[in-house]
């Protein structure tokens, strides 16, 4: 079976002196929930722009299920922006058809037995919604596909704890076992205990790819404690 | 409610450890279903191939079992419940004297201060 996600000498640079992504080489299983971690301006976005196919390499290759971006990968990888795109005058309702329509792997059963769970009225307008609430349908949104790549960025960004608890089980109860969650943020503490794998990235280089468990095995600290120590801050 | 678990330590064993404490208090009896791997993940909110880890090593323990049909069960032995009882019961007794003795107490000074505090809670 081919690598889910592979990225070969990957480049992408702004302009004439800014290097956001540079030569990256990368391979991505299936199954696993994997941290994407970096310091700001260190070219995690950059990298999920490239693997959605918003941005187009300056250099190298990246390659989804084997194909670069396109339709195709488009179909298989769910995606939560850093920033939202939805209409805010839209109803939830309205949002879930409109996924519904867009996504032939929606099930809009799922979105509506999430949205019960959490409470949250199906017929009430996105803007009237509180920051946490929001964030909360767009996961359930996302979620709601069956992909076989979620990628989050920065999901657990400025909602309370309860609320990220929340996200955090709906992520664990809703991909696929064979589907790889991958989850940009710099709130390492709050979501290791989920990760099964980290990659380190800084210059737009990857620093370090491994497991949880072997930075707790090898250093005996938190992969937060050893995110400061690696990166110094 | 998430678990309480230490950053410091492996998940996994932290979470072998709190499995094997619910079944000796009794949260889980002899014989009980266990939850999924995949609801107890998200009830402790660890990784499910995390918690598929520690199930892996309480089952070759032996304190819990795969039955093919009807899921995880706890193990009936009560005799081996029994005994990880006392392991986890040496284990914080262990604790307990090392930190004692760090205070500056001997072995028999420590006795006659736990009969002391037995009695002050019995009455």
């Amino acid at each position: 079976m081919t690598a889910l996600l592979e990225a070969n000498n990957l480049t992408k640079t702004y302009g004439n002196d800014t290097v956001a992504v540079d030569h990256l080489t990368i391979s991505i299983g299936r199954g696993r929930i994997i941290g994407l971690l970096g310091p700001n301006g260190s070219g995690k976005s950059t990298f999920i722009k490239l693997i959605n196919g918003l941005l187009t390499p300056t250099e190298g290759t990246i390659l989804i299920n084997g194909a670069a971006p396109g339709v195709e990968s488009k179909k298989r990888i769910a995606y939560l922006p850093e920033r939202t795109y939805l209409q805010s005058n839209m109803k939830v309702n309205q949002l879930i058809d409109f996924f519904g329509d867009f996504y032939e792997d929606f099930q809009k059963d799922k979105a509506y037995a999430m949205l019960q769970s959490m409470d949250i009225k199906s017929n009430t307008r996105l803007r009237t919604l509180s920051k946490g609430t929001k964030e909360k349908v767009q996961l359930i949104l996302v979620m709601s596909r069956n992909a076989d790549l979620y990628i989050l960025d920065e999901p657990i960004a400025g909602v309370d704890p309860a609320a990220r608890d929340f996200i955090l089980k709906t992520i664990i109860s809703n991909y696929n076992e064979n589907a790889t969650v991958l989850l940009s943020t710099h709130l390492i503490s709050d979501i290791e205990n989920i990760l099964d794998d980290v990659i380190f990235i800084q210059d737009g280089k990857i620093k370090t790819q491994t497991t949880v468990e072997n930075i707790r095995e090898d250093y005996g600290k938190s992969v937060d404690a050893y995110f400061r120590e690696v990166f110094a801050c | 409610m998430a678990w309480d678990l230490d950053s410091d330590r492996p998940i996994y064993a932290q979470i072998v450890e709190k499995i094997q404490m619910q079944i000796v208090s009794g949260y889980y009896k002899p014989g009980d279903k266990l939850p999924s791997v995949r609801e107890l993940a998200a009830l402790a909110c660890v990784n499910p191939n995390t918690m598929q880890k520690a199930f892996a090593e309480l089952e070759r323990s032996g304190l819990i079992k795969t039955m093919r049909t009807t899921g995880r069960l706890v193990t009936e032995d009560i005799h081996m419940i029994e005994g990880i009882q006392k392991a986890l019961a040496n284990q914080q007794l262990q604790i307990f004297f090392e930190k004692m003795m760090k205070l500056g107490y001997e072995k028999d000074q420590i006795l006659s201060l736990l009969e002391q505090s037995i009695r002050e809670q019995d009455s």
